[in-house]
Formats: structure tokens, C-alpha cells, sequence
């Protein structure tokens, strides 16, 4: 038996969202009689957190606590339009339509707190901890809740903003593919380091080091959750998955975990990267979709390991044992 | 849009808002979504891949005790039709139960309604179909091939894109400059057709209310798309409809796929019952979409020196038997397919492919995935062909700030050349001096 050392690298680009048709996404936020605000859409989060990421945008724009700030996701009877969770296109679409909306409702609340402390709106600041405040003039404040309940029962006004963003549909050439496919796109490189046993054809990935550039990292360990679950991805579509273990050909078809083979945590690599931010001219606070993409780079990387350990280049995903033993047979003769 | 940030809520880490219930099982999915008197949708599937519908008898199935009601495609009010009908997108072709043909191994051809989960189990078992097997084509290629069985209604293997066979991007001249070229440096990339395995399967619940509309509690990736599709198949205004979800235990593309609200809600509505459709994991591994088996050939004219003059890609995405999101897809992978690198000849061609094989559809990365699979390989072809290091390949070709791309989209937010530096940086690779000048502002450095 010989273990036979590899690496290899891979460099990928991945764009943000779609333009087929035209991509919107909608937004809508109130304030609460007692200062709470309220985000509905109608946007699904898949796990990867992206209420918390919508919170924190809306809380950021607004300039009040996170903790204040709730996102009501996916009812159709009171969450306006969103075209989905896809396509790498959520943070970025909605995240721009919340920050329109809670402009909107920045400037209602300011000019309820203009009235209330005789000042003019222009000359007032949020100061992120609950309150609203006279730049210059510390002792001239009123908090967020004070403002929120004259507004409902003194004024009679409304806190509430609006929040759209669409890009526009975007033809294809038919010539050419002249087109506009996307808002903006991040990049990522991997580099993997794997062991090949050539008496068994397994290949052991001992570890992937990646590079992510975001534009801008809204919420760091989210990153890091798409980071590790698309290293994890990448990796078990390189060696392990297929619905058709003897493609082309359609029998043998897995019908549960036990017959579909993922990597198991005794499997996984050191998984280490460096997140880099780069602002996008569009996506808001400059961020870039980072979802989709943290799967692509770890499956190109994984195989030029392999070639690069075994010398012969396995261009068939899985690269399932088998393979790896054909190869290094191929080799020989 | 805005990248000023006067506070510091963005850029740090808050905890994920649903992670305690999801972690302590508190979180409410789909499956967990009862109804008093809600009954259970199954449907009954095709064991084969390509048949002629001879006859469906449910005079067993309609003995089992709790039987209540079964579906055919008769009773579909718009039974064949396309996802992507919303945007345009034509002709209609997947059958939402199988009228006439049965197209692959798993399609729905009729749907059994019952009081219970194993009631409906136990009917659908019993549904007894007469098919007369046809031949059946499982390869890309030999799809489009004369005298290849034919899947679609129309008479060939592939999808239309504004009268041309497959989508296209042509920049420059690129065979002419592989006739030009030192070498041609070529490459055939095969993916595996493979399942999201999310971890909560596909499914909802439909429950009438008492003013005549339906509430759909689904575990959709999107709300509007899915009620929207479900109004066109059921033939009913939208505003009757009313679609809650929002939380989902996990996506990756799957659940785009309008599937099981129709065919749930239609059940809602026929017995005025709560009717949950929700999928075993075998439905889930066997019968949703998978990404596409696409298969790639990559020729690239290459100078002595490393420089790439030409990139023709030629694609094949196996859409499986009913297109769903594959044309977009295929659009999608037509823009990436010559990566994130400038070559100044580029020729693309993605045929979306009808076979016999079980749906594909969108899946995380869709369309980049695959691109981004056989240009990296390809690149390290090359790295090794003209002894060239493969850091330095990349580096040289990557898209700056102002570059066109194929699509003849300029290039802004590049970063390319950061990112290849930074990982080189982390895994201790030392790259040279004229490498880590390198920047995604300008051509510094390129030679050429």
C-alpha cells in the first residue's frame, strides 16, 4: 500500500442574483405603538440565517438595537413580493429593499421626534442604543418609544416605510448571449491537500484552505456557516454522491441515507479561510451573495489534488474509488 | 446600494434567531403541521421510464378502508405546463400527472387521497396500471441523435432558444484563433446527476377556509412563485390562495420546484378537507429533481507561453424529462462557461437536453457549478501541457476591473486576483514577487 499526497487548487468566480424576467424583492417595516419595528416580507429563510441577516440591516439603516427590529417572513397575505431564496440573490435583493423601507421609516420617525423635541429633523441623529437625539446637544433626547407612542396617539402618524428592489429583465442576444445576468460576483480559491491510498482507491481529503471574497461579511459566522456547509458540499459531490452509480445507466438508484453516501463527520477535513470584503457597488453595505458559491471551488480543487497525487487526471465525478483504481491501472499499462 | 455604516450592527456576529429551536427540535416544519379531519395525498408512480398509459384501475385501491378520493390528470384543470410560463418561458410540457406517457422512472400519474398516511400508502400500492413499455434514452448525447427515442410532445430531444438549438455566446472569432493557436488543449468533464438531500423533506399541507380560499402551508423556497404556478395549473384566480412558510429545513434549489402544492391543493378543494403532501425520503432521493449529469467539452487554443487565445465550450445539461428551471439554467451557464478569465475568442454552446432520466433542475450553484468544475480542471490541463504554474495561469488570465466579459457585461467588483493571492497566502504557498503585485485594478504585470 502507498499513500500518494496531492495538491491542488481551484479559483471560481459566482454571481449574485438573476435577471430573468426581472429579479424583485419587497419590503415593508412599521414601528410598533411602543417602538418595536416590524420587517415583513415574504422572502423564506433556508437556514442560513437570513432573518437575522434582514434584522441586522434593518436595525443598521434605522439606527435602533437588533434586539428591537423583527422580520416576519413568508405569508402571502401580508408579506409583499419576493421572488424567493435562490440564485444567490436574497441578502442582496431584499437587503436593498429593507434599506429603502427603513429610510422611509427613518424619516417618519425623525420627524415625529422633530416635533417632540422642537428641533428640526436634519439636526437629529439615532443613536443606535434607542433613542433620538439633537447632534450637539446630549441632554436633547427622547427615546425611541416616547417618539413611537406620540406618533400613534398624539399625531396620528404613521412609522412605516416601503422597500423595492428590482433588477430589470435583461434580454439574451440570441447571436451572440450579449446579456446582463447578474448584480455583482464574489470569488473564492481553495486549495485542497488530499492522500490517495492506491491499494484501496480512497481518497482522504486532509484538508481545504479557501480564500471568500464577500464584499462584505453582513454577519461573520453566517459567512463561516456557508463557508463550512459548502466546503462539506463541494467535497461530497467531488467523492462520494451520484444518483446514478452506474450513469448513464438509471438502476442501483440510492433510496435513503444509508445507500446515498455523504461524508460523515470523521470525514471532513480542517476546513480554514480567509474572508476577504471588497464592496460591491450594489449590494447593500457592498455585501455579495456568498451561499451558492462555497460549494464550487472545493469540487475542481479535490480533483487536480487527486491528479496531482495520482497523475492521471479523473475528469468523472464522483471520483469514487473505482475510479481512482481504473486510473491507477490506466497508469501502469 | 449603501455602503456607509454609521452603527455596528452589520460586519459582527449576532446569534442565528431560529438556531435555539432548531437545534432543540422546537422549530415547526411542514410534517409537523396538523389539521382536525386533515387527510393524506400519495401519489402513484411510474415503474418505469418511458411507457404508453394503457389504462389506471382503482377499483382495489377504492376497497382500502379510509379511501376518500383519487386524482387523475383528467381531473388537472391545466395539467401540462411549464415553471417557467411566468416569465415567458415556452412551451408547456411536464405533466403534473402523466397523461398518455409516462416519461421517467417515478412520474406521478395519479394521486390517492385518504384518511390516513398508511391508508394512502396502502391505495396507491394498490392502483393497478397498464403500460406498454417504449424504449427509453438515458444519455445526453444519444438524445440528440437521429432515430433516438423522443421524450418531449414535439418531436425532438431538445430545448428551443429563440429558433437556435442550444443557447450560444460568440465573442470574437474563437476557431480562428485556435487555427492561430500554438496548441489546442482539450477536455471532456462528466458531473454526476446528484440529490440536495435536504433534510427536511418536500412537502405541505392545503386546508380550505371557510371563505372559499385555501391556506398552503409549504416549505417553498418561494412563496409568490409557487402560488402563483399552483393558480395556473388549478385554473383558479391567485387571491384565493394564501401561502405561509417561510421557515425551511434546507433548500439548496429543490424547492423551487412546484410540485406538491398543486396536486394538494386541488385535493383541498375536491373533498373540503385539510390535505397533507409531504415526501418520503425515498420521494425525496428518487422522484425531485436532481442536478443536471451535465457534460462538458472544453477546446482552448494555447500559445507556447501559456496564453490563452481561445475557449470553445460545448455543453450538454440532461434536463431529464421535463425542462423545469434547465433553461435558465443552461442561460446561466452559458455566461460562466469561460470562467472568470479573460480570453479574448470565446464560443459557447449549452444544449438543454430531454432524456428519460428523473427531472433536473436548479441546485445550488446551478449552471456555475458545473462550468466552474471543468475550467478548473481544464486550467491545470493546460498548467501542465506548457509546463506553466498553475497559480501563475490563473492569475495571469483572471478578469480585471474594466475587462469585458463573453456576454459583453464590463467588468466591475473584481476581486479574482485578491482572492488567489490570499488563499496562496493561507496555505503557505510563497508566490512571486511579480504575482502578489498582481491586482484586479489593472494589467500590471500580464504580459501581452
Amino acid at each position: 500500500m502507498t499513500l500518494l499526497r496531492g495538491r491542488g487548487i481551484a479559483a471560481v468566480n459566482y454571481p449574485t442574483g438573476m435577471n430573468l424576467g426581472g429579479d424583485p424583492s419587497q419590503a415593508l417595516i412599521h414601528s410598533t405603538p411602543t417602538g418595536a419595528f416590524m420587517i415583513t416580507l415574504s422572502s423564506t429563510d433556508l437556514g442560513q440565517g437570513l432573518r437575522t441577516v434582514m434584522a441586522q440591516i434593518g436595525a443598521e439603516t434605522l439606527g435602533v438595537p437588533l434586539e428591537t427590529v423583527h422580520v416576519d417572513t413568508a405569508d402571502s397575505d401580508t408579506g409583499p413580493h419576493c421572488m424567493g431564496t435562490f440564485a444567490s440573490r436574497a441578502t442582496h435583493r431584499v437587503g436593498n429593499a429593507i434599506i429603502q423601507a427603513a429610510n422611509e421609516a427613518k424619516e417618519a420617525l425623525l420627524d415625529v421626534a422633530a416635533d417632540e423635541l422642537e428641533a428640526a429633523p436634519e439636526d437629529l441623529e439615532a443613536d443606535g442604543a434607542g433613542n433620538i437625539r439633537v447632534a450637539g446637544s446630549p441632554d436633547r433626547t427622547i427615546s425611541i418609544m416616547d417618539v413611537a407612542l406620540a406618533a400613534h396617539f398624539k399625531h396620528g402618524r404613521t412609522i412605516s416605510g416601503r422597500g423595492m428592489y428590482v433588477k430589470p429583465k435583461s434580454e439574451v442576444e440570441p447571436e451572440t448571449g450579449a446579456m446582463d445576468p447578474d448584480s455583482t460576483e464574489a470569488h473564492a480559491c481553495t486549495v485542497a491537500e488530499v492522500e490517495v491510498d492506491t491499494e484501496t482507491g480512497q481518497v482522504r481529503v486532509l484538508s481545504l484552505k479557501s480564500a471568500y471574497e464577500v464584499g462584505r461579511a453582513i454577519n461573520p459566522a453566517l459567512v463561516q456557516g456557508q463557508i463550512t456547509g459548502g466546503s462539506w458540499m463541494g467535497m461530497s459531490h467531488a467523492l462520494y454522491e451520484t444518483t446514478a452509480p452506474y450513469y448513464p445507466e438509471i438502476d442501483h438508484s440510492p433510496d435513503d441515507f444509508s445507500h446515498y453516501l455523504m461524508p460523515g463527520a470523521a470525514e471532513l477535513p480542517e476546513i480554514s479561510s480567509t474572508v476577504l470584503e471588497m464592496p460591491s457597488a450594489n449590494g447593500p453595505f457592498g455585501m455579495k451573495g456568498v451561499g451558492e458559491m462555497t460549494a464550487n471551488s472545493p469540487i475542481p480543487a479535490i480533483a487536480n489534488a487527486i491528479t496531482d497525487a495520482i497523475g492521471v487526471q479523473i475528469t468523472e465525478l464522483p471520483i469514487t474509488p473505482e475510479k481512482v483504481l481504473r486510473a491507477l491501472e490506466e497508469r501502469e499499462t | 446600494m449603501n455602503d456607509a455604516k454609521p452603527f455596528d450592527v452589520i460586519g459582527r456576529t449576532h446569534e442565528r434567531r431560529e438556531a435555539r429551536g432548531h437545534v432543540t427540535g422546537s422549530t415547526v416544519f411542514i410534517d409537523d403541521v396538523s389539521f382536525p379531519r386533515m387527510c393524506h395525498l400519495k401519489a402513484v408512480r411510474s415503474p418505469v421510464p418511458h411507457a404508453r398509459i394503457r389504462g389506471i384501475d382503482f377499483s382495489e385501491a377504492e376497497r382500502v378502508p379510509g379511501f376518500v378520493a383519487h386524482l387523475t390528470a383528467e381531473d388537472i384543470p391545466k395539467n401540462v405546463y411549464t415553471i417557467l410560463c411566468l416569465i415567458g418561458v415556452e412551451p408547456d410540457e411536464e405533466h403534473v400527472l402523466a397523461s398518455e406517457r409516462v416519461r421517467y422512472v417515478g412520474e406521478p400519474i395519479a394521486a390517492v387521497v385518504a384518511e390516513t398516511e398508511d391508508a394512502a400508502f396502502e391505495a396507491a400500492a394498490k392502483v393497478r396500471l397498464n403500460l406498454e413499455e417504449l424504449p427509453a434514452v438515458f444519455d445526453v448525447e444519444e438524445a440528440l441523435e437521429p432515430g433516438a427515442p423522443i421524450v418531449t410532445h414535439w418531436g425532438t430531444n431538445h430545448f428551443v432558444y429563440e429558433g437556435h438549438h442550444c443557447r450560444r455566446i460568440r465573442y470574437g472569432d474563437a476557431p480562428a484563433a485556435r487555427e492561430e493557436a500554438d496548441r489546442v488543449i482539450s477536455g471532456r468533464y462528466q458531473l454526476s446527476p446528484i440529490e440536495h438531500a435536504p433534510v427536511e423533506p418536500t412537502g405541505c399541507v392545503a386546508k380550505p377556509e371557510a371563505d372559499g380560499r385555501v391556506t398552503v402551508h409549504t416549505n417553498t423556497q418561494a412563496i409568490f412563485f409557487s402560488l402563483d404556478n399552483t393558480a395556473i395549473i388549478l385554473q383558479i384566480a391567485p387571491h384565493r390562495l394564501r401561502f405561509v412558510g417561510g421557515t425551511v429545513g434546507g433548500g439548496f434549489g429543490g424547492k423551487v420546484d412546484v410540485i406538491v402544492e398543486p396536486l394538494a391543493t386541488l385535493a383541498a378543494l375536491r373533498t373540503g378537507r385539510p390535505v397533507k403532501y409531504v415526501y418520503t425520503r425515498q420521494e425525496e432521493m428518487q422522484v425531485s429533481s436532481t442536478r443536471s449529469a451535465s457534460r462538458l467539452y472544453m477546446t482552448d487554443g494555447v500559445m507556447d507561453d501559456g496564453t490563452i487565445v481561445s475557449r470553445e465550450v460545448t455543453t450538454y445539461h440532461d434536463a431529464g424529462a421535463y425542462s423545469r428551471h434547465s433553461p435558465y439554467g443552461c442561460t446561466k451557464h452559458a455566461a460562466n462557461a469561460a470562467g472568470p478569465y479573460t480570453i479574448p475568442n470565446v464560443s459557447v454552446d449549452v444544449h438543454c437536453v430531454y432524456t428519460n432520466r428523473t427531472p433536473s433542475s436548479a441546485m445550488r450553484g446551478f449552471g456555475v457549478t458545473e462550468a466552474s468544475f471543468a475550467l478548473e480542471m481544464q486550467m491545470d490541463r493546460i498548467a501542465r501541457e506548457v509546463g506553466a504554474d498553475p497559480w501563475e495561469l490563473r492569475l495571469r488570465h483572471a478578469y480585471r476591473n474594466g475587462d469585458e466579459r463573453p456576454y459583453r457585461k464590463t467588468t466591475e467588483d473584481a476581486s479574482l486576483v485578491e482572492t488567489i493571492q490570499a488563499a496562496a497566502e493561507l496555505a503557505g504557498v510563497e508566490l512571486s514577487a511579480d504575482l502578489r503585485a498582481m491586482s484586479s485594478d489593472d494589467r500590471e504585470g500580464v504580459p501581452g
